[in-house]
């Protein structure tokens, strides 16, 4: 019998399980991808929201700002990139000015520091590049960039390190509470735990549903993304968000935290929980609306386009505890938008509610920190010259557009929780994120996998079983 | 590590090859010539097929052999090179030399002074992201050359029912290598009312096959979460905009993108030079040089060749001049720059769909067939005899040359380029083909060895194209 199972290795599974881990107990996350962060946690604008937008006193602004503020130390902690670059709320024309105001209070009511209307004048030497038709904005200093995977990942990684055990490709399909505990049927297994968690994303209402008799419902909300070469990344600094106009919503335009530039999100009702494609009329939307905020948006210089789905339960809030008719039962769902900003903050408090249900002593040799993948691009020389004095691999280059060389592919397969496919290895250390787009380094980073994997090329998968990216050998199906 | 030398040469493909045997010919002593990849050669180590070098050498090589021999060159020229040898930066320093900043596994960080660099890095391709097809991202969506390396290099197959978008020469030869190793190719769409590739690619690496190609089509979606089921094809109006209720839903596992090139200019960057807005080539002058900088460029790092000869012209050109630039200071009025391709002679449905192209020798000259009541062939359009030969036996008996791969033990690589010796008849190439699926050969083996005799009864021998090493 394990404690705790969370159900989900998402941002917020793994945020919960880092913070469960601080205790004695026995912890499973089961995930049914074959990698943490396969879910929503992969495709999302990777904003730290100030968290203005919010309602006040909805769950969504208290963890939003709570989040919000760990995350910059989280991100010292756990070794991953983040960087405060400062978001600011245009009001285009034809947008309603009382709709920026009101942006303006709600923020103050939420806590939010150091928000500021700002006229064009100082919008333009903050942002020479915005939009001409820009006639004001509100400035919020505390918005910050975030890399979603390996916020993720690190969170992860360390909740392995410190005694949480993950099981990838195991699909939860039923729960059930029977004598003051669960069955956990999952990927033809079955585990039992005093606790269960719900953290899985789009599907929380599935599970939600599998054992509590007051049902909930979560449609998904699909957002469109294009993704620019990196030569276009400092055409702005700050995260440009656009208010509504006659058009509808608008779509924000960021540099990402390793220097691209991004667009997005549509949002799209959706029916299929598996719908991430993205389409035609959405894409064109996004370079549209993202150009009425940015002079000159560069669509030719479109490296990529993806698409993710927000948690969107019917009642528009998070929802996040126990769950009143099935004690031990705790859903954190419904997890939109802002819940990689809130994830830090959510963890702590998941746990807390635990504790309180199950009071353990603390774990004696808690790993705090992480210490993540070095990395050659970041790297100045003499760093350069260290790593690969220490390990020659770490000269031979495999992803020429991301500068990633083998001893990091290598590190990202060895380290706790490893990398077992090209998305995995892309996720933790870039390679085939670039303008290329792994048409360079995919047969190569394949090789590595399948040499420190132990395992045939044709196994090696993108994303796991189902997506292999070789179909045999050559000349043998004549 | 430090070395100071005359030239620098960034990529040793066809173009940094040329570049640095022309320069040592010039009379430069002390060359050096960095690669990132375990050999010379470049690109060309992977184009297999044959068709290179009837400009230079009159004669079809395919793309190793054409390699080969210019590595022969710098070789008999004592040029130096390193390889798996990776170019980071490259500085312009105040005394006006230049300082490239490279690294390997057994030297870690290297440092090179030079007095003048040749920029020879080629393109990589553009990807589907770049064309921004929407649909979903699952496996089996690649670039026709990750296609081309994972068959040709590592005797893989990347795929088993194919649709193929973009009909220039690389995506027409894909349709034919990827038919020759057991796939099944749909069909090429391309956009654009006429096929990019040429008119003899058509010929033989589609219509042999039976392949269709889809002329002013493309790919609107695609689909399959984990790896591809399908695409959606739809015709373009004049804007190449897809027109509603054409689209069509093919089924297949794998998409090959063929839909252009761009030069590699992340050090063309790291110098602080411009590039071209439209090309994304580093602009040059007329002597192929950056800003008077000692800088030059050549091959497809600075516009994307059809041909290999072509790159090598231009690359004698950006070696000669390097050359002045060391020996005498400056590059004289009026040296040798840019070798832009001839026009191309590619399919346009519709023209001279009778005739034939001549493939004898870069004339290309347009042939027609005419048989006469005496049942004798009448050919007009030839400008010499070969093309009248070339026609009968097009007409009545069609040869090839077979170009694939067998596999290696214990090789560098784990595939070997090989290659009839002599032309073989057409309906013929599958059953060589079927006659090599169990060969394995063990490295190491050197271009012109024989593989196999007399392959499937043709008279012809299988030689190998390539060389590989033991590991
Ligand atoms: C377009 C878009 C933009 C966004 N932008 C931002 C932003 O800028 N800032 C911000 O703070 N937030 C943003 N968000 C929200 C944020 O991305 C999500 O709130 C967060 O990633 C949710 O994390 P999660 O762990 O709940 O869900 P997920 O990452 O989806 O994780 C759930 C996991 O559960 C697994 N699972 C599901 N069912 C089962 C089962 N039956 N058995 C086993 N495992 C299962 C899934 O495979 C998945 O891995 C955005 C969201 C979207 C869609
Ligand atoms: C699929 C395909 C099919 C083709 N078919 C034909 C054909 O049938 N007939 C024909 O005549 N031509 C053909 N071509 C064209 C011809 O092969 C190319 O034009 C030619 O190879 C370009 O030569 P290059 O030296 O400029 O570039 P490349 O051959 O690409 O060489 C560039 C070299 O630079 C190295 N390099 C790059 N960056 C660095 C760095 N930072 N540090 C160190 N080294 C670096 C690379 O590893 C590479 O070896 C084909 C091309 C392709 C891609």
């Amino acid at each position: 019998m394990t404690d705790v199972i969370i159900i989900g290795a998402g941002v917020v599974g793994a945020a919960i399980a880092r913070e469960l881990s601080r205790k004695d107990r026995s912890v499973l996350v089961l995930e049914k991808n074959s990698d943490v962060c396969e879910g929503t946690s992969k495709a999302n604008s990777g904003i730290v929201h100030g968290g203005y937008d919010a309602m006040p006193g909805t769950k969504k602004a208290f963890f939003n700002v709570k989040g919000s503020l760990m995350m910059e130390e989280l991100s010292k902690t756990l070794d991953f990139p983040y960087k405060r670059n400062g978001s600011l709320v245009l009001l285009p024309d034809g947008a309603d000015e009382e709709t920026l105001d009101a942006l303006f209070q709600r923020g103050l009511k939420n806590g939010v520091k150091g928000l500021e209307i700002i006229d064009r004048d100082r919008l333009h030497e903050l942002e020479p590049n915005v939009n001409d038709s820009v006639r004001k904005a509100l400035y919020v200093p505390t918005g910050a960039l975030v890399c979603p995977f390996l916020l993720t990942i690190a969170l992860a990684e360390n909740a392995a390190v410190n005694g949480v055990e993950f099981r990838f490709d195991t699909e939860v399909t039923d729960i059930r509470k029977e004598d003051g505990a669960f069955r956990v049927f999952a990927g033809g297994e079955e585990y039992s735990s005093r606790y269960v968690i719900n953290a899985a994303g789009v599907y929380a209402d599935v599970i939600h549903n599998m054992v509590c008799p007051q049902k909930i419902a979560i449609r998904p909300v699909r957002g469109q993304y294009c993704l620019f070469d990196r030569t276009v990344g400092s055409v702005i600094k700050h995260t440009l968000f656009s208010l509504p106009t006659a058009m509808g919503k608008g779509v924000l335009v960021t540099p990402t935290v390793h220097g691209n530039l991004m667009a997005g999100p549509t949002a799209e009702a959706v029916d299929d929980r598996e719908a991430t494609n993205t389409t035609a009329v959405g894409l064109e939307t996004v370079l549209q609306k993202g150009s009425l905020s940015v002079n000159s948006l560069p669509g030719r210089k479109v490296i990529t386009s993806f698409a993710g789905l927000r948690a969107r339960e019917k009642g528009g809030d998070f929802i996040i505890g126990e769950d009143r008719n099935v004690p031990g039962f705790i859903d954190v769902s419904g997890i939109e938008s802002p819940g990689l900003s809130a994830a830090p903050a959510i963890g702590v408090h998941v746990a807390g509610l635990v504790n309180e249900l199950d009071q353990r002593p603390d774990r004696k040799d808690f790993a705090e920190t992480r210490k993540g993948t070095p990395s050659m691009a970041n790297a100045d020389e003499k760093t350069r010259q260290r790593l690969i004095k220490e390990n020659p691999a770490f000269a031979n280059v495999i992803c020429r557009c991301e500068l990633v060389t083998e001893g990091e592919i290598i590190d990202a397969i060895k380290r706790p929780l490893g990398a077992r496919t090209l998305d995995g290895v892309k996720r933790r250390v870039r390679a085939g994120m670039g303008r290329c787009q792994a048409g360079f380094c995919s047969p190569k980073v394949a090789q590595i996998l399948s040499r420190e994997l132990g395992i045939s090329e044709e196994e090696i998968t993108k994303s796991g079983k189902g997506s292999e990216i070789l179909k045999g050998i050559a000349k043998h199906d004549i | 590590m430090t070395y100071d030398v005359d030239i620098a040469v960034i990529g040793g493909g066809p173009a940094g090859l040329a570049a640095a045997d022309s320069a040592k010919k010039a009379g430069v002593k002390n060359i050096l010539i960095l690669e990132r990849d375990f050999r010379l050669g470049g690109i060309l180590n992977q184009c297999i097929h044959n068709g290179f070098g009837l400009h230079t050498f009159k004669e079809e090589l395919t793309g190793p052999e054409y390699a080969d021999r210019y590595i022969k060159k710098i070789r008999e020229d004592g040029v130096d090179y390193m390889l798996d040898t990776m170019v980071t930066d490259l500085k312009l320093n105040d005394d006006g030399s230049k300082t490239v900043t490279a690294m390997n596994r057994t030297e870690g960080i290297i440092k090179v002074n030079a007095k003048a660099v040749i920029l020879s890095m080629g393109c990589r391709e553009r990807a589907r992201g770049s064309m921004n097809t929407p649909g979903f991202r699952g496996a089996g969506i690649y670039s026709a050359g990750t296609a081309q390396l994972f068959v040709n290099i590592n005797g893989k197959m990347p795929g088993r029912q194919v649709v193929i978008v973009g009909s220039g020469d690389i995506g027409l030869i894909m349709a034919r290598r990827m038919t020759l190793e057991g796939a099944k190719v749909k069909m090429v769409v391309e956009i654009m009312p006429h096929s990019g590739g040429l008119k003899r690619n058509i010929v033989q690496c589609l219509q042999d096959f039976g392949i269709p190609l889809r002329l002013s089509h493309t790919v609107t979606d695609i689909r399959g979460g984990k790896r591809v089921e399908g695409v959606v094809v739809s015709r373009v109006d004049d804007d190449l905009r897809p027109v509603e209720g054409s689209e069509e839903y093919v089924e297949c596992d794998t998409v090959l993108y063929s839909v252009g090139l761009i030069p590699e200019n992340e050090i063309t960057l790291k110098m602080g030079a411009k590039l071209d807005e439209r090309t994304n080539a580093p602009l040059v002058g007329d002597d192929l040089q950056i800003d008077s900088s000692g800088v030059f460029a050549c091959g497809n790092v600075l516009h994307v060749h059809d041909i290999v000869d072509h790159v090598t012209e231009e690359a004698v050109n950006a070696g000669e001049n390097a050359a002045s630039f060391v020996l005498y200071g400056k590059v004289s009025k009026g040296a040798k720059g840019l070798v832009e391709s001839a026009e191309k002679n590619v399919y346009v449905p519709g023209v001279d769909e009778d005739k034939m192209t001549c493939v004898r020798c870069p004339n290309g000259c347009l042939l027609s067939v005419e048989k006469g009541t005496d049942g004798t062939l009448k050919v007009t359009g030839n400008l010499c005899p070969r093309g009248e030969a070339y026609a009968v036996s097009e007409f009545t008996a069609p040869m090839r040359t077979l170009t694939t791969t067998v596999r290696v033990k214990n090789g560098t690589t784990k595939a070997l380029p090989v290659k009839t010796s002599a032309d073989i008849p057409k309906e013929k190439l599958l059953e060589c083909i079927r006659a090599l699926t169990d060969v394995e050969v063990a490295a190491p083996k050197r271009t012109g060895d024989i593989i196999v005799k007399n392959i499937a009864d043709t008279g012809s021998d299988i030689i190998a194209t390539g060389s590989v090493d033991n590991v």
